[in-house]
Parts: C-alpha cells; sequence; structure tokens
C-alpha cells in the first residue's frame, strides 16, 4: 500500500470507496499500449480523406473526380449522390418543439453545403498520404451563396442558411413559473421593482468554444459479410448503433460498435458524425475495411462547437437585494444543423439559471437558430455553464448595486441546508446540499477576508495591478436521467443505464457497464464499487466496456451520469447476485437462507462458525453437482437502472487575479474550491476531475474562443489560433470537498465529470471585473484577452457619467453591450 | 524512396522511405509503434513527442530519412528490464493523466526536462512541458508527477 493510500483513505479503511486507488487503465496508456482508434490496421484497409467544402453556403453545381481516380494508389471517389441510398443521415435525436425548423443533415452532402467543411466527397486509396494527395485533384464546382453568419442577423430572416426551409429561427422553448405553478409572474416582479427596487439588466455573450479533445476522430469500419463492425473515436458507442440502424436501414443485430480507448471527449464525441456515416457508407459500397483519421484542422472545423449564446437577463429585486424575479431570453446559435442533442442543450439551462438560489418569479426562454457556422451540441457542462455564468455575473452585479460584499448577497438569496429537499421556482427538486459548509470552508482556505484586505489596500493606494477577488457559487444537475422526465421534453431515448456482473467460476467478477468511459477511471471506480458490494478484491475485478457486442446494453457517458446512474446499476446487479449466490449456499450449507448474512464476501451461518466466500459459491454454480432443485447453474445477473430524480452538486469557487490597469493583462493568483460531489468513491479521480475541469473552464474566460470572418471561414482552424492553456498557463489549485450524500441513490453520488468547468468561468470573470469595477467597468466579454482588459479600461476612462452608472439598461451605447457577431477584431468593450 | 538505418528502442531498423514521411509517419505506419501518437498538425500538442540520441524532439516535425543514422527512443522503449521508468511510475501514482492520449508525448518531455535540470521548482517545470497540450488534467497532476519523478531519480543517483 502506498503512502498516498492511507492518508486519503475515509473512516473505514477496510472499504474501497473512499480509497484513492491508483488508476487501472493506466498501465497500458504510460506504456504506449495504447488501443486508440487509429492505432489499428486490418488486412487490406484503406484509408479514407474528405473533399470538403471551403465555401460557407453554396450550390454544388458539378463534382469532376475523374483526375483524382486516376492518381496513384487511388481506388475510388465517392460522392454523396454515389452513395444517397446507405448513408443515413444525422439526426436530431431531441427536437425540442414538436415544430422545429431541423435541416436534413446529409453525412455527404449532394447540392447543398450549410457550412463550410462540409464533406462533398470521399477518396479511398492504398495509403493515408494518397488518399490526401489525391483531395485537391477532385474538381467542384461551387455556386456561392450568401451566407448568414450572426445569430441575430439570422433571426431576421434575410439571409436564409437554408434557403428551403423559409426561417433561420429553428425553435422557441420556454419555462414560465407562474404558467407551471412553481413560481410567481416575472413580469410583475420586474416591474415592481422598477418602482420600489432594484433591476439589473445586463446581456451576456457566451461565445462559441471547440472541445478541442486531443484525440482526433477516427473510424474504422469492417464490413465482413452482411455484418459490419465500426470501431469508432465516440463516447457513445450504443447510440451511435442505434442511429446508424435507424438511418441507414441496416439491421441493428448486424451492427456491432466498438469504442477503444477513446482520447477524451468533454461533450466533442457525444455526436454521430458525417465522418463515421461516410466511413461506414464507403467501406460498404467497395466491401473493404476503411479508416478515417481527421487531421486537428479538420477535427476544429467539422467536430461540433459549443456553447454561442447571447444571454438577456433582468434580474429585479427588493432595495436589501432579496431577488424577486429572474427573466432569462437566450438567442443559440446552433450552426448548420440541429446536431443530435444540440437543441436541447440551452434549454438544459432552464433549470440551472436559477441555481442555488430562492427565486419567486422565473421566466426562461430560448429562441435556437440556424447559421452557416458549424452545429453546436454538447461541450462539457451542456447548458449548465452558460446559464451558471449568467445566473453568477447577475448576482455580482447585484451585489455591487446594493453595495455588499458578493458572498453576502448570495447568502441572502440562497437555500439553507435546512431547507432541503427544496423544490425551486423552475420545479427542480434538490435532494440535498449545504452551501454554507462549502463556503465557509472555501473561504477559508482562499484566505477570503485576507484577500479583501489586501483588494482594499491596493485601491486605496491606486496600484496599478489590481486584485480582482471572483465568487462562483454553483450547482449544476447530474445523472441524466429520469426516462419519464426525457419523454416529457420530447427527447428521443431514455436515461437509464445498464449492468451486469459475471462470476467467473476461479472467484474473480468481471462487470460490464453500459457507461463507456474515455478518460474518467471507470474501471477503477467500478471495482471499487463491487469489491465492496461482493466482498472481493479489487484486483480481482474486471470491467468490460465500450464494445456494444460485450456490453450490448447502455446510454454511455456524458452529463457526469456514469456513477450516478450507471454505478447504481452496478450495485443493484451485484445485489442480485447475492441474492442468487444466497440460494445456493444456504442448500451447500444445510441452512435456511433467512439464517445466512452476507458480509465482507462471505455467507455465514448465524450464531456459528460455518460459512462460504462467495468465489466457493461461484465455483460449486459452475460445477453444478449439487445445486437446489429448480435453480439455474448462474450467479450473473442483470440491472438497469432508471434514476428517479437527477443529483445536484454544488459547490463554491473563490479566484483570486492581479488585473494590470496599464496593460489589460492578467494573471491568475489563486484558485481555491470546495466542491460537494455526495459521497466519494475515490478522492483521486475526483480531484482530477476539478483540476481538468477548472482548466477547461478558466480557459473559457481567459483564452478560447471559435472565431469566424465575415465569409464564414474558421479563423481558429488550427492550435497555432484555437488557444488552449499550456502548464506554463495555468496554476496549481486548492481543492477540497464537503459531502451531503445524494438521496436519489444508494452510494450517495452526485456526479463530479463538469463541475470545474461549470464554476470556474463566472468565477475568473467575476474576478476580473471585480479588480476594475471601481472603474465603471461592469463587463468584459469572453475571452478577456489583454486587449479587451485594456480596452474596458480605455473606454471607460472617458464615458460620460451616464454610461458610468452600476445598473445601465438595455442601451447600445452602453459599456456592457457588446457588437453584435464576432469579427475577430473586435473588442469586449467597443 | 531513400535508404535509412534507424535505431528505435533499442533496435535496428534498415529501410525504404518516402523523403516526405514525418518520423511520426515511420514510427507509427512502418514499425507499428503506434504508443507515440498524433495530436495536430502544426507542432502545437506534442503528444508525438520522442527522444532522438536522447533529447526530445517533436516526431511531427522530423523527417524519417532525418533520423537516419540516429537512435530513436519512444514510450515504448522507455521501460527497462521489465520495471517502469520513474517518470512512468509517478505519472500513475499522482494520477497525472486521464485519456493518456497525451501521455506519452508529456512524459517524454518530463525525462527531458529533468535531464537539464534534475531538481525543477514548480515553474520550471510548467515552463518545461509548454510544448505540451493536455486537455484532461489541468496539468496540475502532471506538475506533482514530475517534482515526485524528479525526487525518485535523485535519489537513485544518490544511492
Ligand atoms: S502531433 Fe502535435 S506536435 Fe506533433
Ligand atoms: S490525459 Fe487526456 S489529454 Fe492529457
Amino acid at each position: 500500500m502506498t503512502v498516498t493510500d492511507e492518508t486519503q483513505t475515509r473512516e473505514a479503511p477496510e472499504l474501497e470507496i473512499g480509497r484513492a486507488r491508483f488508476r487501472k487503465e493506466d498501465e497500458r496508456l504510460i506504456t504506449g499500449r495504447s488501443r486508440f482508434t487509429d492505432n489499428m490496421q486490418l488486412p487490406g484497409m484503406l484509408h479514407l480523406a474528405m473533399v470538403r467544402s471551403p465555401f460557407a453556403h453554396a450550390t454544388i453545381t458539378s463534382i469532376d473526380t475523374d483526375a483524382a481516380k486516376a492518381a496513384p494508389g487511388v481506388i475510388a471517389v465517392v460522392t454523396g449522390e454515389d452513395i444517397k441510398d446507405i448513408q443515413g443521415v444525422n439526426a436530431n435525436a431531441w427536437p425540442i418543439t414538436t415544430d422545429q425548423v431541423t435541416p436534413t443533415h446529409l453525412p455527404v452532402v449532394i447540392d447543398h453545403v450549410a457550412c463550410a467543411g462540409e464533406i462533398v466527397a470521399v477518396i479511398a486509396a492504398r495509403t493515408e498520404a494518397q488518399a490526401r494527395d489525391a483531395i485537391e485533384l477532385v474538381d467542384v464546382d461551387y455556386e456561392e451563396l450568401p451566407a448568414v453568419l450572426d445569430s441575430k442577423e439570422a433571426l431576421k430572416d434575410e439571409v436564409l442558411a437554408h434557403p428551403d426551409l423559409g426561417t433561420n429561427k429553428s425553435a422557441f422553448w420556454q419555462l414560465d413559473s407562474a404558467a407551471q405553478g412553481s413560481g410567481g409572474d416575472v413580469e410583475e416582479a420586474i416591474a415592481k421593482a422598477r418602482t420600489d427596487g432594484v433591476v439589473i439588466e445586463r446581456e451576456f455573450r457566451q461565445q462559441r468554444l471547440i472541445p478541442a479533445f486531443m484525440e482526433p476522430r477516427s473510424t474504422v469500419v469492417d464490413p465482413t459479410g452482411d455484418q459490419l463492425t465500426v470501431w469508432s473515436a465516440t463516447q457513445v458507442p450504443h447510440i451511435l448503433r442505434f442511429l446508424i440502424a435507424a438511418t441507414t436501414g441496416l439491421p441493428e443485430s448486424k451492427l456491432r460498435v466498438v469504442a477503444p480507448d477513446v482520447g477524451g471527449g468533454f461533450g466533442g464525441k457525444l455526436q454521430t458524425t458525417p465522418e463515421e456515416f461516410a466511413t461506414i457508407a464507403v467501406a460498404r459500397r467497395l466491401g473493404k475495411p476503411c479508416k478515417y483519421t481527421e487531421t486537428r484542422s479538420e477535427s476544429l472545423l467539422s467536430g461540433h462547437h459549443g456553447r454561442d449564446q447571447w444571454q438577456k437577463l433582468t434580474l429585479s429585486a427588493e432595495k436589501d437585494g432579496t431577488v424577486t424575479g429572474l427573466k432569462v431570453e437566450l438567442i443559440a446559435d446552433l450552426g448548420a444543423y440541429v446536431a443530435v442533442i444540440g437543441g436541447g442543450i440551452p434549454v438544459l439551462g432552464a433549470w440551472m439559471f436559477n441555481a442555488i438560489y430562492k427565486f419567486p418569479a422565473y421566466q426562461f426562454n430560448c429562441q435556437t437558430v440556424l447559421t452557416n457556422k458549424a452545429w453546436v451540441d454538447a461541450y462539457r457542462g451542456a447548458g449548465r455553464p452558460e446559464a451558471t455564468f449568467g445566473i453568477e455575473r447577475m448576482m455580482d452585479e447585484l451585489a455591487a448595486e446594493v453595495g455588499v460584499d458578493p458572498l453576502e448577497i448570495r447568502e441572502q438569496n440562497w437555500i439553507t441546508h435546512e431547507e432541503f429537499p427544496f423544490t425551486t421556482v423552475a420545479g427542480m427538486t434538490y435532494d440535498s446540499g449545504n452551501y454554507e459548509a462549502a463556503t465557509a470552508k472555501a473561504k477559508e482556505l482562499f484566505g477570503y477576508d485576507a484577500l479583501r484586505a489586501e483588494q482594499a489596500r491596493r485601491r486605496a493606494d491606486k496600484d496599478p495591478v489590481q486584485l480582482g477577488i471572483g465568487v462562483s457559487t454553483f450547482t449544476e444537475m447530474c445523472g441524466l436521467a429520469p426516462s419519464r422526465i426525457l419523454g416529457s421534453l420530447n427527447y428521443g431515448a431514455g436515461g437509464w443505464e445498464h449492468a451486469s456482473i459475471r462470476m467467473l467460476p476461479t472467484g474473480k467478477v468481471e462487470v460490464i457497464t453500459g457507461s463507456s468511459a474515455h478518460g474518467q477511471g471507470h474501471h477503477t471506480a467500478w471495482s471499487q464499487i463491487v469489491a465492496d458490494r461482493l466482498g472481493v478484491a479489487f484486483e480481482d475485478v474486471e470491467v468490460l466496456h465500450g464494445d456494444t457486442a460485450i456490453a450490448p446494453k447502455g446510454m454511455d457517458t456524458y452529463g457526469s451520469r456514469s456513477l450516478v446512474v450507471g454505478g447504481e446499476a452496478v450495485v443493484r446487479a451485484a445485489d442480485k447476485v447475492i441474492e442468487k449466490a444466497k440460494v445456493i449456499a444456504a442448500h451447500l450449507l444445510e441452512a435456511s437462507a433467512d439464517d445466512l448474512e452476507f458480509s465482507g464476501g462471505r455467507f455465514g451461518v448465524k450464531g456459528t462458525d460455518r460459512g462460504l466466500a462467495i468465489g466457493e459459491v461461484a465455483l460449486a454454480t459452475f460445477a453444478a453437482h449439487n445445486l437446489p432443485d429448480g435453480v439455474e447453474p448462474s450467479l450473473d445477473s442483470d440491472a438497469t437502472y432508471d434514476p428517479v430524480n437527477f443529483s445536484f452538486p454544488h459547490g463554491t469557487h473563490l479566484c483570486a487575479m492581479e488585473v494590470d490597469t496599464e496593460t489589460g493583462a492578467t494573471s491568475m493568483r489563486s484558485y481555491a474550491c470546495v466542491d460537494d460531489v455526495g459521497v466519494i468513491v475515490n478522492p483521486l479521480l475526483v480531484e482530477g476531475q476539478i483540476h481538468g475541469g477548472l482548466v477547461q473552464g478558466i480557459s473559457q474566460a481567459l483564452w478560447e474562443g471559435a472565431e469566424y470572418d465575415e465569409n464564414g471561414t474558421l479563423v481558429t482552424g488550427s492550435f497555432v489560433d484555437y488557444t488552449l492553456p499550456t502548464a506554463a498557463d495555468t496554476i496549481s489549485f486548492v481543492t477540497d470537498t464537503t459531502v451531503s450524500p445524494s438521496t436519489t441513490n444508494t452510494l450517495g453520488t452526485k456526479g463530479v465529470g463538469e463541475a470545474g468547468t461549470i464554476a470556474a468561468t463566472p468565477a475568473v470573470v467575476n474576478a476580473i471585473i471585480d479588480a476594475l469595477r471601481p472603474l465603471g467597468i461592469h463587463d468584459i466579454q469572453m475571452p478577456c484577452t489583454p486587449e479587451r482588459v485594456w480596452q474596458a479600461i480605455q473606454s471607460a476612462s472617458t464615458p460620460p457619467e451616464g454610461e458610468r452608472e452600476a445598473a445601465p439598461h438595455f442601451d447600445e451605447r452602453a459599456p456592457n453591450q457588446d457588437p453584435p457577431g464576432g469579427s475577430i477584431t473586435e473588442g469586449g468593450a467597443q | 524512396m531513400t535508404r535509412i538505418t534507424v535505431t528505435v528502442d533499442g533496435v535496428e531498423y534498415f529501410d525504404e522511405v518516402e523523403p516526405r514521411m514525418l518520423l511520426v509517419q515511420y514510427l507509427r505506419e512502418s514499425l507499428g509503434k503506434v504508443g507515440t501518437v498524433i495530436g495536430c498538425d502544426t507542432s502545437n500538442c506534442g503528444a508525438c513527442t520522442v527522444h532522438l540520441d536522447g533529447r526530445s524532439v517533436k516526431s511531427c516535425n522530423v523527417l524519417a530519412v532525418q533520423a537516419d543514422g540516429h537512435e530513436v527512443t519512444t514510450i515504448e522503449g522507455l521501460a527497462a528490464n521489465g520495471s517502469l521508468h520513474p517518470m512512468q511510475t509517478a505519472f500513475h501514482e499522482t494520477h497525472a493523466l486521464q485519456c493518456g492520449y497525451c501521455t506519452p508525448g508529456m512524459i517524454m518531455q518530463a525525462c527531458d526536462l529533468l535531464k537539464d535540470n534534475p531538481d525543477p521548482s514548480e515553474q520550471e517545470i510548467r515552463e518545461g512541458l509548454e510544448g505540451n497540450l493536455c486537455r484532461c488534467t489541468g496539468y496540475h497532476n502532471i506538475v506533482r508527477a514530475v517534482q515526485q519523478a524528479a525526487g525518485a531519480m535523485r535519489e537513485g543517483v544518490a544511492s
């Protein structure tokens, strides 16, 4: 046992749950024996390259493939027309309204291109280099059409992303607390506050991001007879299998989908992609194994993007800062198509804008809109970071207006720990939480009071480098999701998860899970859960996943659902194993099953020292020589668990930023967070998820943004321009946890995969604004680059008095207004 | 085609390669050394980092022909005599990898860093790994891993 193991063990050292176990997954990854999709070579395999449209919007008038077909090593050049009967479609599985406008998304387009990077033809060649060489030999005639790139422009329907649809408006979705009976009327609350309270109105921009997982997507397809095996770098092998079958007509029973080692996803591989469908179609057409691996530039261009919203927010409050209402008006840019759950992502924010607070009245409005840019779908947090950013920024604005500390205004409005379970104004029931405890711990770890004192000193001293302190007290909904709720939202599938446990005759245990991991450490955590439940050694548990032939049922990994839903399925399957084994153990021990107790992996006869280990029962069951009459010789068990509610992790994140008021440069001084993710199975894995999540959230605040030029060309199309943070850009974090167990699953877990990302972005931006607020600055558009910070400082130092009010109303000239649309040259404060 | 002789992970190979073939392609496609992976097309990510004559290089930034007559070590050749390199152990024990895609390059770069500076500060570690991107870990535990490995390797030298 290692030092880490001992020091991080919770109160019951003999239990696996709570131990900082090192990961079982690591060995092959640290020795280069990884099994990423692109590592695969099959006999006779062809390599594919995609011919992509350089135009954002165009019709295709002709495609000449002759020269490409004659190029060395080229076996075939396939167009959309060639495979139109077999290629299927990239479906939208969550139409948020029954009349949602949903353009047909063909994997390989036939005559209409709706965004740059769409696939126009596929080249199959003996080597990857030969396939790529032939790309420029394909002669495509395009007739360029005007492109609509800005979501606010798109709403005018003057230029159409899809002319045949007649509109760019995809769907409008509303939640109104008065209408659904979960709260009061928001318009009344706002009207009242306009006369005798406080009204804060802001418009925030959630810039477009790119998930930028490190492993470029890759697909290998092997058509053998009438069977088809698809290996793909995907988070969702089960969903992919279903959607291939549903849209191509291939029988599901003839399809095997495997997600081998997958190099990160963050929602970016929660998709069925044109590249996957094109590879399948070409492999079927040629009857040969085919592989397609994207370049990084292709990944950034044609993998789905995330976020991209305008948020118009109106918060009403009493003069003392008690919030009376929140109205949210979103414009969500879906890009060129409604991706698999693209339309639903912004709608997930409907239950999150009210966050941890007791708002009496609430309204959420979301208009989704089509443009000629890459389609938008899940990116870590998916709808919840956007909402959390909006409300946590607003709470800081309210604090400034009322003139109190931002933590104080939150405390005044949050749900206290005695009030759980608490049904929110959006209609969600939060089962547990303790915002006071997490906040108290975070304040202490951060040294909040000392930093505030230093800030006051430096303000008084007119230090050119100002200190800002950012607060984010977030919650999120995890454990997606109760199937009935998904059904009521018109989602195309359920939210259950499946697990099986196989008891091998040698006493080893195989756990089959429908949650397909891509770096989270399921193998380790599931082993810990099963080791405790069945009383077997951690080392004796093997976890199998990610192959529909091995794990035939599953809903895969996203939305921080794996442990909460998939882990619970594992628990239930284990309990069924114990129930089955108990009958056989009783028979072998010649005792009544009622007289047996199961603990530490052993069935003991109460009051005696007689007993049998579960492994012994497994061996006896395998031999099947002496079983009770009518009992089948198997302990193997399945469970499919459908959650009854979501879970609600929360936390308090505190960030200190140094802001140079002369240059606009910012640097992070410290970051402390305390997360309550319920009961922790493995603290090492939890910390890892928090750290990684934090950097993605911080990066949205400071560095990342997908930008298009006025022609619809992605100008952040490589890692030179899409600037991911490096080790040198980031700092070490102070992380800790509080535990209020979830009551909605046996283990008391809540989910941790997205917490850091959701919480961090507003913490960082709040810190920067906090540093600059004395200058009259109350918003800077993300990413808060030095240029934008400097611009904000410049424009704040000169404006007439009227524009420096703390609570401006919606006025195009007000400093918190960003110009609609996004050219790369604009500054946030223009 | 050009003839090259190159030693990779202790084995000498004689091969004919296209002059434009990158070292990383040679490793993956010709030798099946797929432990070294590709994460970008602009030499930004460092996922492909290997050692060329003992110093780290991005193998997507070197032509296979440039390795002619030289010695290459990949992640697959780092463990010696069946035991992991202290850097590999440290990555495992500090949970410095999640999906593991950046890990081969990160480990190779971290080894190189310690060669120059056996006792680096946190900031020196962060700057030394600047050419390697990781999207999963937030770098926090990668820094811990390098610190732990540095300690273990200094002790190893001392004893
Ligand atoms: S593959 Fe990205 S630097 Fe070599
Ligand atoms: S561990 Fe996934 S990119 Fe570093």
